[in-house]
């Protein structure tokens, strides 16, 4: 493992990762990011925007989420303590509405009335769509056809907070096409319409921006941690599909020499199956969506589609700033599969009484294969980045129950 | 002097715009490419920009996004577009080829690779939708070694200083995006277009064609009175998509001549 020996400072000006990252975009888009990367260049330094941001994220989502000693599920693991970062306690259920509100007060420094926004499962939607109410913006969340289907009660959540839900039919009508379709809006309505991005990927400054309005995760654990144990822990865990709850709790611990950094990939059937959304762990690099990352495509250059049991992990990309992590051994990644995770999710239920998102319960899935291996003063912190009520439909139906 | 260059020129000598219609290879089946590509000579095209189909084009509309799908559907990739442009060339060797595209397949084959293989089978250009010039100057740098001109895009919202930057870094011709949006979008503003050619025409030192957004022999006509080319993508698509199979080719060609017929009617030099 590298330890860093000076600052860790990514990406550069240009938005790179070392050889990831960028702008990857039409020329029609070039200004409008230009514009985005002042702005946000404006908020960052600005004391009242950070206040406010911090305002919100104390009395509008409920911060500092707690930190929740998993002491049951320690136990009867039998190694390693698990200690759980309680993002599924947010207002809205995950870690997605702080980087929400981050960019809807940007989208409202800029004097931008309409927000639009991609979303897979429709959690990031949710979100968007609840600051957008919260804000009096105009919100568009587009969203694959099939997912629309497949979740009805997220789509009528984003309704009833006022959003317009636009089924997406083109390509595998799923999250990337939803995503392309959201770039092709902001394209031609780029003067009113500011374009939430749900991760860590997309053009600069987006990675970078997500990144910085989910730190907040991993700087209430630099100060928790040690209030709780005594110490930093020695493992931080937690699940990647774009990548964003990840970055939030890794960033703040990439200077923090000793802490290792792993990051959970979906493997879905397998790795070998070739049904996954593994990019990190089963992919190469690429160009897609405005930056350059790990990518699963075909040796032709074509995006494959994608499989997980968990829709917000089914993404055939991951932010760059992953990919650098990655290639400079700064984090480890890893996978794990469908069954494993839903696995993790009933002993999380049984055990602990809280019922995770699918997501995190990929993280939780590799710390409970990492705990035992490990002796019984070592410390895991696992990002608990949702909670599962969303996914109470994908659980029964593999359990053979309808509602 | 590139094959780009040269037909700019001799336009250029007797007045005339250039015609630069769009296609995507393998759409709608592979064995028709070539014939639609000579098609588009034989109804007056000055130059081809053949399309090679992406997953995820993000940059165009849906009349593109269709096409692309029914090429990928067809098993169309990088390395068979490459070998319908030599299979074009063996019966056509004056009519400048431009591949437009995303970056990925070029960088899944491998930007050497690419170049090597593009000049081999007889491209003149290639645009790359998601490179602007910030992120490939070295793929320009190798593009323009091979002897092929990198071509780029510019829109409406391009600052002078971007201006200056694509003219340094590419070639042959400019792409200008007359609307904001994607291909295919709806209205075309002919005035904005005409206040902002002579601005972007003097910048770039080089031919500019104008494209997005025209659909039929008049608005062609319109954007000819102020560009040295005009650019016509989706509508093409649109005719290839509407035809019984068999008639594909022949509407295609007759489209393209009604338009080349309008462009003729020009007097002089862009405005």
């Amino acid at each position: 493992m590298q330890t860093a020996d000076k600052p860790y400072r990514f990406p550069d000006a240009h938005g790179h990762f070392g050889p990831y990252g960028g702008v990857f975009v039409a020329e029609t888009l070039i200004p409008a990011l230009d514009e985005l990367n002042a702005a946000y260049e404006a908020c960052r330094n600005n004391p009242a925007f950070v206040a406010e941001f911090e305002y919100e994220l104390k009395h509008y989502v409920g911060r500092p989420s707690p930190i929740y000693h998993a002491k049951r599920m320690s136990d009867v693991l039998g190694g390693a303590q698990i200690y759980l970062k309680r993002e599924d306690l947010n207002h809205t259920g995950a870690h997605k509405v702080n980087n929400c509100i981050g960019q809807a007060l940007v989208a409202r420094y800029m004097g931008k009335p309409r927000v639009i926004a991609e979303t897979g499962a429709g959690q990031h939607g949710v979100a968007t769509a609840t600051v957008a109410a919260r804000y009096g913006m105009e919100c568009v969340v587009y969203m694959g056809a099939e997912d629309v289907k497949r979740q009805a009660a997220n789509v009528y959540r984003m309704k009833l907070l006022g959003a317009k839900v636009v089924p997406v039919e083109s390509g595998s009508r799923t999250l990337k096409d939803a995503l392309n379709e959201a770039m092709r809006d902001w394209v031609t309505n780029i003067h009113n319409t500011f374009y939430i991005i749900g991760t860590v990927a997309g053009p600069h400054p987006y990675p970078m921006m997500v990144r910085d309005f989910q730190t907040v995760i991993g700087k209430e654990c630099l100060v928790q941690m040690p209030e709780m144990t005594g110490r930093q822990p020695d493992y931080v865990i937690a699940c990647v599909g774009g990548g964003s709850n990840a970055m939030g709790i890794f960033h703040p611990y990439i200077d923090v020499a000793g802490v290792r950094l792993i990051g959970v990939e979906a493997y879905g059937e397998g790795l070998e199956s070739g049904r996954h959304a593994a990019s990190l762990t089963g992919g190469t690099p690429g160009v897609l969506h405005g930056n350059r990352t790990y990518l699963l495509q075909s040796d032709d250059g074509q995006i494959i589609e994608t499989h997980s049991i968990s829709a917000g992990l089914d993404y055939p990309g991951v932010g760059p700033e992953h990919a650098w992590l990655k290639d400079s051994d700064r984090a480890e990644y890893v996978g794990v599969t469908d069954e494993e995770a839903l696995a993790a999710f009933h002993n999380l239920c049984h055990l602990e009484g809280i019922i995770p998102a699918l997501e995190s319960s990929h993280a939780l899935a590799y710390a409970a294969k990492l705990a035992p291996t490990l002796p019984r003063d070592k410390i895991l912190l696992v990002n608990l980045s949702g909670r599962g009520d969303k996914d109470m439909h994908t659980v029964a139906e593999k359990s053979g129950i309808q509602f | 002097m590139s094959r780009i260059q040269s037909v700019f020129q001799s336009l250029q000598a007797s007045g005339r715009r250039a015609l630069i219609p769009f296609i995507t290879a393998g759409d709608p089946v592979p064995e028709l490419t070539v014939p639609l590509m000579h098609a588009l000579v034989d109804g007056g095209a000055d130059i081809i920009e053949l399309g090679v189909p992406f997953s995820d084009p993000m940059a165009d509309g849906p009349t593109i996004q269709r096409a692309s799908e029914r090429a990928l559907a067809n098993g169309m990739s990088l390395r068979k577009v490459l070998a319908l442009v030599s299979d074009f060339r063996t019966t056509n060797s004056g009519t400048p080829v431009v591949l437009m595209g995303y970056a990925n397949p070029i960088e899944a084959m491998g930007v050497e690779r690419f170049v090597a293989a593009a000049g081999a089978a007889g491209v003149d250009g290639v645009l790359v939708v998601d490179y602007p010039p910030e992120e490939c100057e070295a793929f320009a740098r190798t593009l323009k070694a091979g002897g092929m001109d990198p071509i780029f895009l510019l829109a409406p919202t391009s600052t002078e200083q971007r201006i200056r930057e694509v003219a340094t870094i590419g070639s042959g011709y400019i792409y200008y995006v007359s609307l904001k949006g994607v291909t295919g979008s709806g209205a075309l503003d002919f005035n904005d277009v005409a206040a902002r050619m002579p601005q972007i025409r003097q910048g770039v030192g080089m031919p500019v064609g104008v494209g997005f957004g025209i659909r039929d022999a008049e608005s062609a006509r319109r954007i000819g009175e102020v560009a040295d080319a005009v650019v016509i993508g989706s509508r093409i698509i649109e005719e290839i998509e509407n035809s019984p199979r068999d008639q594909a080719v022949a509407r295609v060609k007759n489209f393209v001549e009604g338009v080349r017929a309008a462009l003729d009617q020009i007097q002089g030099a862009p405005r």
